[in-house]
């Protein structure tokens, strides 16, 4: 037996045209990014800065067109948590990363 | 204070409306585990910044990553993730033999993401070049793994969506578990942006 | 056939370990005795084990968690017996690869079986009551969580008796921690009692958070939340945001031990110190888990038994707040010698000294709700003041601590071992024992006897300082952490002091289990009759005591902090009488949970022994099990009107009888 409505799921739906046009941004910006690294065409730097910012992009186009996420769902806590959980790797992928740097720098240890 | 007759209609009608945020509620728990696993992969993503130099005489990422095939598995991912957007808008509309054939395709999508990682660790490990070569190599094998592990995990749980909705079809039980594996869907792939842009193409340059 | 496991992994030559299983095994008999004498069996699974009731299972967290701190006790005692002995040449009764055993479960249990499951307990008791909701957001979640916790509990207590446990601390430092160095079972009954009971946890976390924002009662906002319930909600943030740093780095140690990889090994380009990173990022936000609802239970007492409301109910929670952000940046002031640079030891340094500065503000607060207060010197209050002086002074010695050219002369003292047992003794036992005594009414229906609490008390904190102020000073000696033996004999007579303080609390604790003895005993006499013993404040006093397993039957309306304490003033104590009842709506009872929960059991014994096969079918069998839970759609039911009815007028009959 089904529900003969359309489910109050808490969250908006999407239509087949912005299912689309995500999967076409997302390819976009996938294939973008691999093509700049295999063609060998540009400095590091370049493909470094580019390839990070395609990929924030396509984490955006993920969570809002295909995940819908907004600031309105279940009161804003979604999203309120998702910004609270990225600061938190932030800190400790930064972190890690500062720390472990500097221990390496200051230990001399060998590899 | 006034007394009010309640009967069955009432409680029933105030039950419908509880269904409907029991399943929202399912849903953003949902979200919240979803949370609790990305600083699950964030712990990984850090240890293998922090190890992905320590080669140890072996092989660096530039030596054994093969991006035409990681071009491949992207897309199968890319497009499994839209064909799952596809099953959820056809559970909006109550088309309940579209869903299935949705998810059946999604599946298939997935589990050729999975077939082609299974190919590209298998080769790494006959050459040699397993986890245990390295700290590299455990930091590469054990991100990319869990990722995969998770994909597998989700692979299973279509398979039991598939199956409900053979035996129960679309109800109030049923609809946010498929929202949820939705995320979860979802999810993988957001980590699998991460994944490729930070660990297969930074690895090469 | 069993792995790496054979006859001679039981230590039968043991004398301790032997007396140990000999109690445990008659204990264990008298309670199969009497259940079965008084064929309480079904009871037992039916009104317990297999309960989703929030409730109970706060009740069954509890229980377990008191149980565990006498094994964690026990450990304390044989330390402080070892070192009052071991001195100057001494060898004392304990060789070092028993003593490191000890160490390293006390630590372990006191943490993760005591601490935890007593904030979990009061937790799942307290939170749903204050909120005004009939249970958490996913009760079956809450029942898996408890049994999953349960499984952790019995591997590490069957590592008394077969095998043995790990030597390395209770954070199981690497390379010690690897392969290469522990090569025996003790680090695998870490690794798989912490990550599966560790697993529970972080459910809880996830059930509470969405329990705690969504299934509040109406006009309930945010800042009308009893403070107890918003030091949950940031705790149980922590735990989401936290725990998984643990389940992925003790992975990342099971990979390295399991599949010879090179995480945190010494050669092959691991990097054993990425493990102490990451073990206290995990670390830090941990005992901030077990202090912020500590600090929730002496807001709910204070405000109780001070009769006013309590002082700075905004900056209480902003406080708990800024707390609960700050504990992630602070996490290398655990490791400041390991060798990073000045610059991020002053970074650190600093975070941790501004931590200080909400918890400040949090006694401050306090300190002023009790001012121009009717103070009521109860057990719980003698335990907040009792928390307030000590967990300051621990508080003050952790700034120093903080400052990194002092944690070069204090890191691996003594110092540093007085300095968390003030803060976790002082902060969050005093707070569990405060709670258990507050809220043991709700759960029972009957108080706990005054006389033996405050006795339990005065034993408790004397106990404490003599314990503990002996270790401070021998610090200032040399005296470091976990000697097995050390060979100044000055420091022996301030080791006999220490064990002196030992014995005392030894007695809080004979003081309490006595307490439960007389209480039980004298429970007619001490009923609760109007579920508000204390005339309190909040929600969870408005029911009866125990009460009903459906919480309320009318979800209250709530226009103000303190809701209850406002209701009481309008309307007086005369019990509100509605005239209808409705249908409520219930979670039925699990058998999936324990069941699942029983088989990580399993699961865990095989995979610390290399019985794969077992490990293979007890994996199977959990999701099976799971799989009958996903397809069972039989898991609710409807409580009909007029039995709600039922219970509420008896409720009603017993406080008019009362009045």
């Amino acid at each position: 037996m089904s529900d003969a409505h359309a489910s109050h799921d808490g969250g908006n739906h999407g239509s087949v045209k912005s299912y689309v046009i995500g999967l076409i941004l997302s390819l976009v910006l996938t294939i973008i990014p691999f093509w700049m690294v295999m063609s060998g065409g540009f400095s590091n730097m370049a493909i470094v800065v580019t390839i990070s910012i395609m990929a924030i992009l396509q984490v955006l186009v993920q969570l809002i067109m295909f995940m819908h996420l907004d600031f309105k769902t279940e009161e804003g806590w979604n999203a309120g948590s998702f910004i609270f959980t990225a600061l938190i790797l932030v800190i400790l992928v930064g972190g890690s990363l500062w720390i472990m740097q500097n221990l390496h720098a200051n230990m001399m240890l060998g590899g | 204070m006034t007394t009010q007759t309640v009967n069955q209609h009432d409680a029933h009608a105030h039950d419908e409306h509880e269904h409907h945020d029991a399943g929202a509620m399912k849903v953003f728990g949902f979200w919240v585990y979803l949370m609790s696993d990305l600083v699950i992969f964030g712990s990984l993503f850090a240890t293998y910044a922090v190890l992905m130099n320590g080669t140890a005489g072996g092989p660096s990422g530039a030596d054994i990553f093969e991006l035409p095939l990681i071009l491949v598995s992207t897309f199968l991912l890319l497009f499994s993730s839209f064909t799952y957007g596809m099953a959820v808008l056809a559970m909006h509309a109550d088309r309940v033999a579209q869903v299935k054939g949705w998810l059946g395709i999604t599946f298939l999508l997935g589990a050729g993401f999975i077939g082609l990682e299974i190919y590209e660790f298998h080769h790494l490990i006959a050459e040699g070049f397993g986890p245990d070569r390295s700290a590299f190599l455990s930091s590469f094998f054990t991100l990319v793994g869990t990722h995969g592990l998770h994909v597998t995990f989700g692979l299973i749980w279509m398979l039991v969506m598939i199956v409900q909705l053979y035996t129960k079809g679309l109800n109030d039980k049923t609809r946010p578990r498929i929202m949820c594996l939705s995320l979860f869907w979802h999810f993988l792939d957001i980590v699998w942006i991460c994944v490729f842009t930070f660990v297969y193409l930074m690895g090469v340059l | 056939m069993f792995g790496k496991l054979g006859l001679d992994d039981i230590p039968y030559h043991e004398p301790i370990i032997v007396v140990t299983a000999i109690v445990m095994a008659l204990g264990g008999l008298a309670i199969i005795g009497v259940l079965t004498y008084f064929k309480k069996w079904k009871w037992l699974w039916t009104e317990w084990l297999t309960s989703i009731d929030h409730k109970k299972l706060g009740i069954m967290y509890f229980l377990v968690a008191l149980v565990m701190l006498l094994r964690g006790f026990a450990d304390a005692i044989m330390m402080r017996t070892q070192q009052a002995l071991a001195a100057g040449g001494a060898e004392g009764y304990l060789p070092p690869e028993h003593y490191d055993q000890i160490f390293t479960a006390h630590g372990v249990i006191m943490i993760f079986f005591v601490a935890m499951p007593m904030v979990i307990g009061l937790m799942n008791l307290v939170v749903p009551l204050q909120i005004g909701a009939r249970d958490v957001a996913f009760p079956f979640m809450n029942n898996l969580s408890f049994w999953l916790f349960v499984a952790g509990v019995v591997l590490t207590m069957i590592s008394l008796l077969i095998g043995e446990y790990g030597k390395t601390g209770w954070l199981a430092y690497a390379p010690l921690s690897g392969i290469q160095y522990s090569p025996g079972v003790g680090v695998d009954y870490w690794i798989w009692g912490l990550q599966i009971s560790g697993i529970g946890t972080t459910l809880t976390g996830i059930n509470f958070f969405v329990t705690i924002l969504k299934m509040r009662t109406k006009g309930m906002t945010l800042f009308r939340m009893p403070i107890f319930t918003w030091t949950s909600l940031c705790a149980n943030i922590l735990i989401i945001a936290s725990f998984p740093i643990l389940t992925a780095t003790i992975a990342l140690l099971t990979l390295d031990r399991y599949l010879g990889m090179h995480f945190f090994t010494n050669d092959m380009g691991g990097n054993m110190m990425m493990y102490v990173n990451l073990i206290w990022a995990w670390g830090h936000p941990e005992v901030y888990i077990l202090i912020l609802p500590a600090f929730g239970v002496f807001s709910e007492v204070i405000a109780t038994f001070a009769k006013k409301r309590l002082f700075g109910y905004n900056t209480m929670v902003w406080a708990t707040a800024c707390i609960t952000v700050l504990s992630f940046v602070v996490w290398l002031h655990h490791f400041f010698t390991m060798g990073a640079g000045a610059n991020v030891n002053a970074f650190f340094g600093i975070a941790t000294m501004i931590i200080a500065i909400p918890t400040g503000v949090k006694i401050f607060n306090w300190l002023f709700t009790m001012y121009r207060g009717r103070l009521e010197f109860t057990s719980p209050v003698l335990w907040t003041l009792g928390f307030i002086i000590t967990f300051t002074i621990g508080g003050m010695t952790g700034v120093m601590l903080a400052v990194p050219g002092a944690n070069f002369v204090l890191h691996n003292s003594l110092f540093v071992i007085a300095h968390f047992h003030n803060v976790i003794i002082g902060g969050v036992v005093f707070g569990m024992l405060a709670g258990l005594t507050y809220w043991f009414p709700k759960a029972f229906g009957f108080t706990l006897d005054e006389k033996w609490g405050k006795r339990s008390f005065w034993c408790w904190i004397t106990g404490f300082y003599l314990a503990f102020m002996p270790l401070y000073i021998l610090s200032f000696y040399g005296a470091v952490r976990r000697m097995q033996s050390y060979a100044n004999a000055d420091w022996q007579p301030l080791m006999i002091v220490a064990w002196f303080g030992a014995v005392l609390i030894l007695c809080g604790i004979a003081c309490t289990v006595i307490q439960f003895i007389v209480s039980i005993r004298d429970r007619e006499k001490n009923a609760d009759i109007t579920g508000d013993p204390w005339d309190a404040r909040t929600l969870e006093w408005s029911t009866s005591s125990p009460a009903p397993f459906y919480n309320f039957a009318h979800l209250p309306n709530v226009g103000s902090v303190d809701a209850f304490w406002e209701a009481k003033k309008e309307k007086g104590m005369a019990a509100d009488k509605p005239t209808q009842y409705e249908d409520i709506h219930m979670p039925k009872n699990t058998v999936a949970g324990p069941i699942i929960g029983l088989i990580s059991i399993a699961f865990g014994f095989a995979l610390v022994w290399h019985i794969w096969w077992l490990a293979g079918v007890s994996a199977i069998g959990m999701f099976v099990a799971f799989m009958f839970r996903v397809f069972n759609d039989d898991i609710d039911y409807y409580v009909p009107a007029a039995e709600v009815e039922r219970i509420e007028r008896e409720h009603h009959k017993r406080l008019e009888m009362q009045a």
